[in-house]
């Protein structure tokens, strides 16, 4: 019995330290309605610099509390910059866009932190007077672990005080209800989000900073929180501090709990929870329904319109050099050919979803990996070639779509994208953790394409028609009957039911379709590649698909094609040049979002295509052709 | 601008014509998780810098320089097999060498099999490089997961402890260094029991709850296989609990440098570990490879430096005694190939590609004059006094 009491608190003493990290997130979300996805780094900062201020101010209680709150003071400083000089530039730009930002943000800040603070880990010293450890019900217990519980509900008694007794706190609370209406109500909004973003940060930040005595801090800490704070925000309802406080205690104890009956679970347990708490409670345990989203006044999104003929033959001269550029190039260039490709159909996928079913996904590598193992498995264990390869490949993501759709169209906004996550991580942890048939996280190997096809240039043209064919299908899809529906529910659901649409059904058979040719892109990456690993469902790969999907234009049906060739041909070649590729890659981001708001593909539509004829025809530009 | 570009374009092709002059070069292609494992391969580079430059300026192999063109793979086997393919169509490389996580290196070492390639995987501990999934053209420096656990299971069979707990990251390193462990000490000392184990996510071990349930099967010994910031959690979590506290610990690779030095003056007294303890071997060659990379870099060397070190000794070693860059005559000269190294001669055996490299065995003693932990009583164990025979490596390594 005492065990249990003594287990219960570590898992208390957890949830504080996720509770401080996650509820700054769930601020900054409520408010400015951003995914930030560079909470993880405030967090990883936070931690470094009270690293640093710890050895530079004189040793001590004070000295040390000093240099925590100085870190948590400093890390709000950096988000206020980034806020101000990044941030308030792309409020107006297509929904998840700013992701797109943060994560540039993401690899600036993992670079630097090398750069600044070396490769090692570094073990702060303990917290002065918290030491030792108590004896709680006869079992040792630290001291500076009950700090940590008692820390999480004070932190979250203030916000509570600072929300409900202060002017400024009704208004972020009437912004996160709200945020046209506040706005029309003569509050000045980017002071607001400003100052809601350095809350959050700050919080990150203090996070990172009270770890110093729990752990080493090290490069990774950033991305091996995120996840979970996303997944606490979530679960606890997007925006509500007490659901995330509620969420963060739900999710340690489980864990403290998980691991003494099936300890194998510490891989997935979080995203089980996701899962299950969403699949019953649609907007977390504290969060509200949103209401039907609203345009804002004077602007609104140009439909999709079918294109003409300058489309097609420009399709066609697209092709026809694809077609010949191979005779041209040496063999590694055909390979990296191949990767483009590959990466145009898995965005392009994506992209159907998001542009004509309004359902984002943070999970869509779900389907690509399942895509690679259909195929590797099918290869492995039945030696069949790569034309039945492809199949299994088809078979295994459709089958996987269809399952995760049908729950995940049911939920709406960030939350059925954070419930695709969680589909994708449990797929993640069985395909890492069967090891009997999947191999495990060692994958399986020899997965090379059957002689009709092993050539490079065989394979390059097999890549090409496959993806061609793929991509006029789904272009095709969007303006068939079929996509109009889709449309139609995603601009207006309530419209849509009345006049006898079948919503979740039409949205359903979108979400299935995106993953189908998510597989197709992983069984062909499967054989480029020759092995599989758990790695192609992971979260990398699914924030990959996200970021050439936005980075293209996530208005426009061939955006992703562009933002896949742009994202793929510099990660390719900055990165055989330099070490530092997340650096420059994360700075080549950051400035195409400033440059770019509307995506690169959907800012050449909307520089050229009212104006100039050259570029009448391309998505989204007013009256390229006739309906059908 | 346009006026240069003509210019420049016969610039460039004067460029490969002018390294022919120079006597051309062997080129070995390099792939690492560099900016995944910083901390780790920072020090590995170092060491295989060290080499090459030791072996060019005695005149280079077979007359010619080495050139190493190495390349980042970022933590992702697709990455690493796009660089395979680009160091070997584009830069003609003549081998490739590398890796650390296990499963690039088998996913290199599959490209390899392939395209008929030399490949010297240098750091990837799993077993499977060289024996589930070994075939002729891949090739392993480091002692292997199952080698360090065997070595480590002698030791702990010498203690008392009867009831033994484990914790490893939940990956496959973790599970076969915990399988291999299992069945070594089982064997040796059959009144063994297991009560309890823990499989933490790699660098997520929540730290406070796992040392709990560890304590409550109330084991006589613990079998550590968590590493980098897992283990700092670790130890500190479970120093604080009392976990530790009468009670042994036996613990894989802890006594590195990479591993055991961020611990600072909280190394954990007792512990009986694998590491490399470069501060005590008194061995001539040895001392002058540590005072070579000291002056060099102003840093003491890591494990990682020794097998950057070691494996382009052993690539410059084979290219000499193959007498050519072709693959097929490197891998028959890799094959039962011996050189001297500053930690002794080193073989790599022809049944399975794996080289006979050891590792250190000892205990962990905190120096205060240091203000880190270092290795005591600690003794060298060839990897051919634990490597498996023959018949064995038969049943499990497919054939060529």
């Amino acid at each position: 019995m005492e065990f249990y009491l003594v287990q219960a608190l570590n898992g208390l003493a957890s949830a504080s330290s996720l509770f401080l990290v996650a509820s700054g997130l769930s601020i900054i979300f409520g408010v400015t309605r951003i995914v930030n996805f560079a909470h993880g780094s405030f967090y990883m900062l936070g931690a470094y610099i009270a690293y640093t201020l710890v050895q530079a101010l004189p040793t001590g209680a004070v000295g040390y509390w000093l240099a925590v709150l100085g870190a948590a003071v400093a890390v709000g400083l950096i988000g206020a910059a980034v806020e101000l000089l990044l941030l308030r530039r792309i409020y107006r730009a297509p929904e998840l866009f700013q992701l797109l930002a943060t994560f540039g943000l993401v690899l600036v800040v993992a670079d630097l932190v090398l750069l600044i603070w070396g490769p090692e880990d570094l073990l702060g010293p303990r917290a002065p007077g918290l030491r030792g450890s108590v004896m709680i019900l006869g079992e040792p217990f630290p001291t500076y672990e009950l700090f940590m519980i008692a820390l999480g509900p004070l932190v979250l008694a203030g916000l509570w005080v600072l929300f409900h007794r202060t002017r400024w706190g009704t208004l972020v609370r009437a912004a996160t209800e709200d945020r046209e209406m506040v706005g029309a109500l003569g509050v000045n909004e980017a002071w607001l989000f400003t100052s809601v973003f350095v809350l959050g940060s700050f919080l990150a930040g203090l996070g990172g900073a009270v770890q110093l005595p729990r752990e080493a801090v090290n490069h990774t800490m950033d991305l091996h929180i995120i996840a979970e704070v996303f997944v606490v925000v979530v679960v606890g309802g997007m925006g509500s501090i007490l659901g995330a406080f509620l969420a963060a205690v739900l999710i340690s104890e489980l864990n403290a709990f998980g691991i003494l009956i099936f300890p194998e679970i510490t891989l997935v347990l979080v995203f089980l929870i996701m899962a299950a708490v969403l699949i019953f409670r649609p907007w977390g345990l504290l969060g509200r329904p949103e209401g039907p989203p609203r345009t804002p006044a004077g602007e609104f999104e140009p439909p999709l319109r079918l294109l003409g003929r300058g489309f097609l033959y420009f399709c066609l001269a697209v092709l026809a050099s694809a077609a010949v550029l191979p005779h041209l190039l040496p063999t590694y260039y055909i390979r990296i050919a191949c990767e483009v490709l590959i990466s145009a159909l898995f965005a392009t996928s994506l992209g159907f979803m998001m542009t004509v079913g309004g359902m984002a996904s943070f999970g869509h590598a779900a389907y690509f990996g399942l895509g690679a193992y259909g195929a590797a498995l099918a290869v492995t264990y039945a030696q069949v070639g790569t034309g039945l390869g492809l199949l299994a490949a088809l078979g295994l993501g459709l089958a996987g779509a269809v399952l995760f759709g049908y729950f995940c169209v049911r939920l709406s906004g960030v939350y059925s994208a954070m419930l695709t996550l969680a589909f994708a991580q449990i797929v993640y942890a069985v395909l890492f953790q069967w090891y009997g048939i999947t191999g495990g996280d060692n994958g399986l190997l020899g997965i090379w394409p059957s002689d009709w096809v092993s050539s490079p240039l065989a394979y390059y043209y097999l890549t090409l028609t496959v993806v061609a064919v793929s991509l006029f299908l789904l272009r095709r899809l969007a303006f068939a009957p079929f996509g109009y529906s889709l449309r139609a529910g995603r601009d207006s659901a309530l419209r849509s039911e009345a006049i006898g649409i079948h919503v979740r059904r039409v949205r359903w058979v979108g979400f299935v379709i995106a993953g189908f040719f998510a597989a197709a892109a992983g069984g062909l990456f499967a054989f480029l590649k020759g092995s599989v690993f758990p790695d192609y469902s992971s979260i990398p790969v699914s924030v990959d698909s996200l970021v050439m999907v936005l980075l293209g234009g996530v208005q426009t049906l061939s955006g992703p094609i562009v933002g896949a060739g742009v994202y793929k041909v510099l990660e390719v070649f900055v990165n055989r040049y330099t070490e530092h590729w997340q650096l420059i890659l994360g700075c080549v981001l950051v400035g195409l979002v400033i440059l770019f708001p509307q995506g690169l593909l959907g800012y050449l539509v909307g520089r050229f295509g009212r104006s100039g004829e050259e570029w009448r025809g391309v998505d989204g530009a007013p009256a390229g052709g006739r309906a059908s | 601008m346009r006026r240069r570009l003509p210019f420049l374009l016969a610039l460039l092709t004067m460029v490969p014509g002018a390294l022919a002059l120079a006597g051309e070069p062997i080129k070995i292609g390099e792939i690492n998780s560099y900016s995944r494992v910083p901390q780790f391969l920072d020090p590995y580079k170092k060491g295989w810098e060290m080499a090459v430059d030791e072996i060019n300026a005695a005149g280079g192999v077979l007359g010619r320089k080495l050139v190493v063109i190495s390349r980042d793979d970022g933590g992702k086997p697709d990455v690493a097999e796009r660089h395979a393919t680009e160091l070997v169509q584009n830069e003609k490389v003549s081998l490739l060498a590398g890796t650390f996580l296990s499963h690039i290196g088998l996913a290199v070492s599959s490209f390899a099999k392939r395209n008929k390639v030399l490949f010297v995987a240098a750091e990837p501990l799993s077993d499977a490089i060289t024996w589930s999934k070994g075939h002729r053209y891949t090739f392993r420096l480091r002692p292997n997961t199952y080698e360090q656990c065997v070595m480590l299971a002698r030791e702990a069979a010498k203690l008392p402890a009867k009831r033994w707990a484990t914790i490893a990251p939940n990956y496959e390193y973790g599970q076969s260094a915990v399988r291999a462990f299992k069945e070594a000490l089982s064997k040796l000392r059959p009144d063994v029991e297991w009560v309890e184990e823990q499989w933490p996510a790699l660098f997520k071990l929540d730290a406070g709850s796992t040392v709990q349930a560890l304590a409550r099967a109330r084991p006589d010994a613990i079998f550590n296989v968590t590493f980098g910031s897992d283990l700092a959690k670790f130890v500190r979590e479970g120093t604080t609990r009392g976990l530790f506290r009468n009670r042994a610990v036996v613990s894989l690779l802890t006594g590195e440098p990479e591993y055991l030095d961020p611990l600072k003056d909280e190394a954990p007294e007792g512990w009986i570990v694998t590491g490399y303890p470069w501060y005590a071997i008194q061995d001539p060659a040895h001392k002058k490879f540590v005072a070579d990379y000291e002056k060099r870099y102003n840093d003491y060397p890591r494990v990682g430096s020794l097998v950057g070190y070691l494996t382009f000794k052993a690539i410059a070693a084979a290219i000499a005694k193959a007498g050519s860059t072709d693959t097929e005559a490197l891998v028959d000269a890799m094959e039962g190939l011996e050189f001297d190294s500053p930690v002794g001669r080193i073989k790599f055996r022809k049944i399975d590609h794996q080289s006979t490299l050891g590792a250190w065995v000892g205990k962990i003693k905190y120096d205060p004059k240091l203000g880190r932990g270092i290795m005591v009583d600690w003794k060298y164990v060839d990897g051919s006094e634990v490597l498996p025979g023959p018949e064995w490596v038969a049943k499990v390594r497919p054939k060529d």
